[in-house]
């Protein structure tokens, strides 16, 4: 009896004469993504990716528990592969999903024949299927409305494959296939759910972050790193970017009217970042910005941050409420992560009474006390770097932009 | 390092530690010995040596790191997991079921929480050492609030049905929280306990080359453990007091080390064929572990001499297995006693047990030593 991970494509299947080119993103996706948990083929067929184990070591168990975190996948099975003939496919599906009919009191079969050369119609080879295991499996009773499992039997082209209940996977394109971008994260919770969101889009990651030292400590950076290594198990390796910015926020501090610090603040992130990412190959921000949920999240501050930035900024958020936001991160993993109380760059030199309604021209204003030019190339001159895999955390060189 | 030579084939009552986790015990005792609470750098450094390891050990079980909490070993954690589920469901039932040949550590702690009012149902193996699937089908009722079964059977061997257990309490609507004893069996069978419904898993490392007195227990999400001891909020509350870094680094470095399941499997297998095919030759030699139970264990009578008089002749000659289950010295064994073998078998029951350090070379000294003995030992009887 032969296992295989069927994989059932998303809205890949929608796309009309681009379509061989997702699938192909995809496919290569899928190899990568298997790749440390050892050799498998990966074929695809019928709007079906077929993976195979090639070697003693390959676990189709970590192979499903990966594919369900890729983008591209709307759902997938593992399925055991028998020849065409309906004594076989019986035999099998008993023995096959012996400890899944063992937990169950109802069940139904669905067929279904995609091979029309195969002798029996669908609904005669779940008939025939059913009829068996209930045989079989005294304890049981068919109930096609609300079974508590439903065994499926697909007739293909090359074999027959049988499975229980297939699971959701992540959706989504391809990641790869909708260019790249950087996000910005900090140590909160919406940045890595915003990241994973444009992942989910096709987009592929490169991450920036700020931290001032020493008013913020190793640990809330490696926090920032285990944040993104939960968010690479979706969207794949990414380098992550450390930028510094204590010098900076005390200038600002300094020079500049309390109220304004964040504003200020983030505006010097805009820019630092547009340079990175625009050194990096990306072509768009992302940040985890949530309308009104503080005030540098106002329309008003928005307007002045985008100002400061060269290139669009996504904010896949700004229409979500925060128990979404919460919800979603609890779903990728990275809300137990993101709570751990750690000062970030973000709540140093906080100020009391933040402007919520800044105009640009006051803020820009306000800004002309600095160098801004010399500031950021200051931050900018030794950015520390990692690249980021679900497996590990690799330190790579310091970069300069 | 030289390490002296003996035949060492005592591997389920414990192992060599492997260099890796004697380095990086080493290495977090004297070097990186902070405190994983500690808010500076070198706290910083003996954390990310603790999270290595947790990582290690959940990608060993597929399973999130949140899912690990150590503890001090395969006693502790069964205790933990059997204590943590009786009192935190004690409102919707008062059924345990479990065997009666899992480890002292399920069986004493079941007889005790028995002392405390639950009920406590222990069911028998057959002659063949297994636990028959329809018994634990039969024993889950809906009112049953936790199964234990351990994986593996440390004196035989035999491979107990944990997919059965899960499917009876899904199919009984039973309340009950799945805990598998799973000391012997893991990193030997592939088991992902959130693929198989395992609520709770206990691991120890000094069966898989780390050092004593390191474990660990498994919780799936959402699982609530009424906790036995109280501190500082280490390990998610559950099992407070300032972590012990180095046995925890070892057992990450073990656990790193192991082979592949299935290369391990294998190379078990020929060693555990070699010495049956040996053993079959030998006459009053009856073999008691199942064929197609766990590899790197097997259990025999060795004839007319008890297993003490063998045991102690076979290390004299350098050769080191155990006589029933190495915890309960001069106990009768209570495994096999449940499973029905004659006592004369049981009294002269042997089990030798494999790790990834013995050859082949290692099952021929045996035999020769097993046939001298049952020589020069029956004829002074």
């Amino acid at each position: 009896m032969e296992e295989v991970l069927l994989i059932k494509l998303g809205e890949i299947v929608l796309k009309g004469l681009n379509r061989k080119t997702f699938e192909q993103v995809l496919l290569k996706n899928i190899r990568r993504r298997l790749a440390p948990r050892g050799e498998f083929t990966v074929t695809s067929a019928q709007s079906t990716i077929y993976v195979k184990p090639a070697s003693p070591e390959a676990d189709l168990d970590l192979a499903e528990e990966k594919a369900g975190k890729i983008f591209g996948v709307i759902a997938y099975a593992r399925a055991c592969a028998v020849e065409k003939e309906i004594g076989a496919i019986q035999r099998a599906a008993a023995e096959y999903l012996k400890n899944e009919l063992a937990g169950v009191s109802t069940f139904k079969v669905e067929g279904k024949r995609s091979d029309k050369k195969f002798p029996l119609t669908s609904m005669e080879a779940a008939a025939q299927v059913g009829g068996y295991l209930l045989s079989k499996n005294p304890h049981l009773s068919v109930d096609v409305h609300n079974p508590e499992l439903t065994v499926r039997v697909e007739i293909r082209e090359e074999a027959a494959y049988i499975h229980g209940a297939p699971r959701p996977g992540a959706g989504g394109l391809p990641v790869g296939t909708g260019g790249q971008a950087a996000i910005l994260i900090s140590g909160g919770i919406d940045s890595p759910v915003a990241a994973w969101m444009m992942a989910r889009r096709g987009v592929e990651l490169t991450a920036i972050h700020f931290a001032s030292p020493p008013y913020t400590s190793e640990r809330a950076e490696m926090k920032v790193q285990e944040l993104l290594r939960k968010v690479s198990e979706y969207s794949g390796r990414m380098k992550m970017y450390t930028v510094e910015i204590a010098h900076m926020q005390e200038e600002i501090r300094d020079k500049c009217p309390e109220e304004l610090f964040t504003i200020i603040m983030r505006r010097f992130m805009m820019r630092a970042s547009t340079r990175i990412a625009e050194k990096t190959g990306c072509s768009a921000l992302i940040t985890g910005e949530s309308l009104g949920q503080v005030a540098s999240q106002t329309i008003q501050a928005i307007a002045c941050t985008d100002a400061a930035a060269e290139m669009p900024v996504f904010r896949p958020l700004i229409g979500t409420d925060k128990a979404e936001i919460v919800s979603l991160s609890h779903q990728i993993g990275t809300f137990d992560i993101s709570i751990e109380p750690y000062e970030d760059c973000c709540t140093v030199f906080t100020p009391r009474h933040p402007r919520t309604r800044p105009s640009l021209p006051f803020v820009e204003k306000a800004e002309a006390a600095l160098d801004v030019q010399a500031l950021v190339d200051e931050c900018l001159e030794s950015v520390r770097c990692v690249e980021i895999t679900p497996e590990r955390i690799y330190p790579a060189e310091t970069a300069s932009f | 390092m030289e390490i002296k030579h003996e035949i060492y084939l005592d591997n389920s009552a414990t192992t060599r530690v492997c260099e890796e986790a004697a380095k990086k015990a080493l290495e977090l005792m004297t070097a990186e010995y902070g405190n994983p609470s500690s808010l500076h750098t070198m706290g910083v450094r003996a954390e990310t040596a603790m999270t290595q390891a947790r990582r290690a050990v959940a990608q060993a079980m597929s399973v999130q790191e949140k899912n690990i909490v150590f503890t001090s070993g395969g006693t502790e954690s069964n205790n933990l997991a059997l204590f943590g589920a009786a009192y935190a469901r004690r409102k919707r039932g008062k059924r345990i079921v479990t065997t009666a040949v899992e480890h002292h550590s399920v069986l004493y702690t079941a007889q005790q929480l028995e002392k405390e009012g639950f009920e406590v149902i222990y069911l028998k193996p057959g002659r063949d050492g297994y636990i028959r699937e329809e018994d634990v089908f039969e024993a889950v009722t809906r009112d049953t609030i936790l199964v234990s079964v351990m994986a593996v059977n440390n004196e035989t061997g035999a491979i107990f049905p944990v997919e059965a257990a899960a499917a009876a309490i899904k199919r009984a609507g039973a309340p009950a929280l799945l805990h598998v004893d799973a000391v012997q069996a893991f990193g030997k069978l592939p088991l992902r306990p959130a693929k198989m419904g395992i609520d709770l898993m206990s691991i120890s490392g000094h069966k898989i080359h780390a050092p004593k007195g390191i474990g660990a227990l498994y919780i799936a999400n959402g699982v609530h453990l009424t906790p036995r001891v109280f501190g500082g909020g280490q390990e998610q509350n559950i099992r407070p007091g300032t972590e012990s870094v180095p046995l925890i680094g070892a057992l990450g470095a073990a656990v790193e080390a192991l082979p592949p399941v299935a290369q391990e499997e294998a190379a078990m297998r020929a060693l555990n064929q070699s010495l049956r095919e040996k053993l079959a030759d030998m006459p009053g030699v009856v073999i008691h572990s199942p064929e197609d139970g766990l590899p790197c264990i097997l259990n025999f009578s060795a004839g007319t001499v008890r297993a003490e008089t063998m045991l102690h002749f076979l290390a004299s000659r350098g050769i080191y297995v155990s006589s029933g289950s190495a915890c309960a010295k001069s106990a009768r064994s209570h495994v096999l006693t449940a499973m029905g073998l004659p006592q004369k078998e049981i009294d002269s029951s042997l089990r030798v047990s494999f790790s990834r350090y013995n050859t082949e070379e290692d099952v021929a000294a045996l035999v020769t030593a097993l046939e001298e003995g049952l020589r020069t030992l029956a004829r002074a009887r």
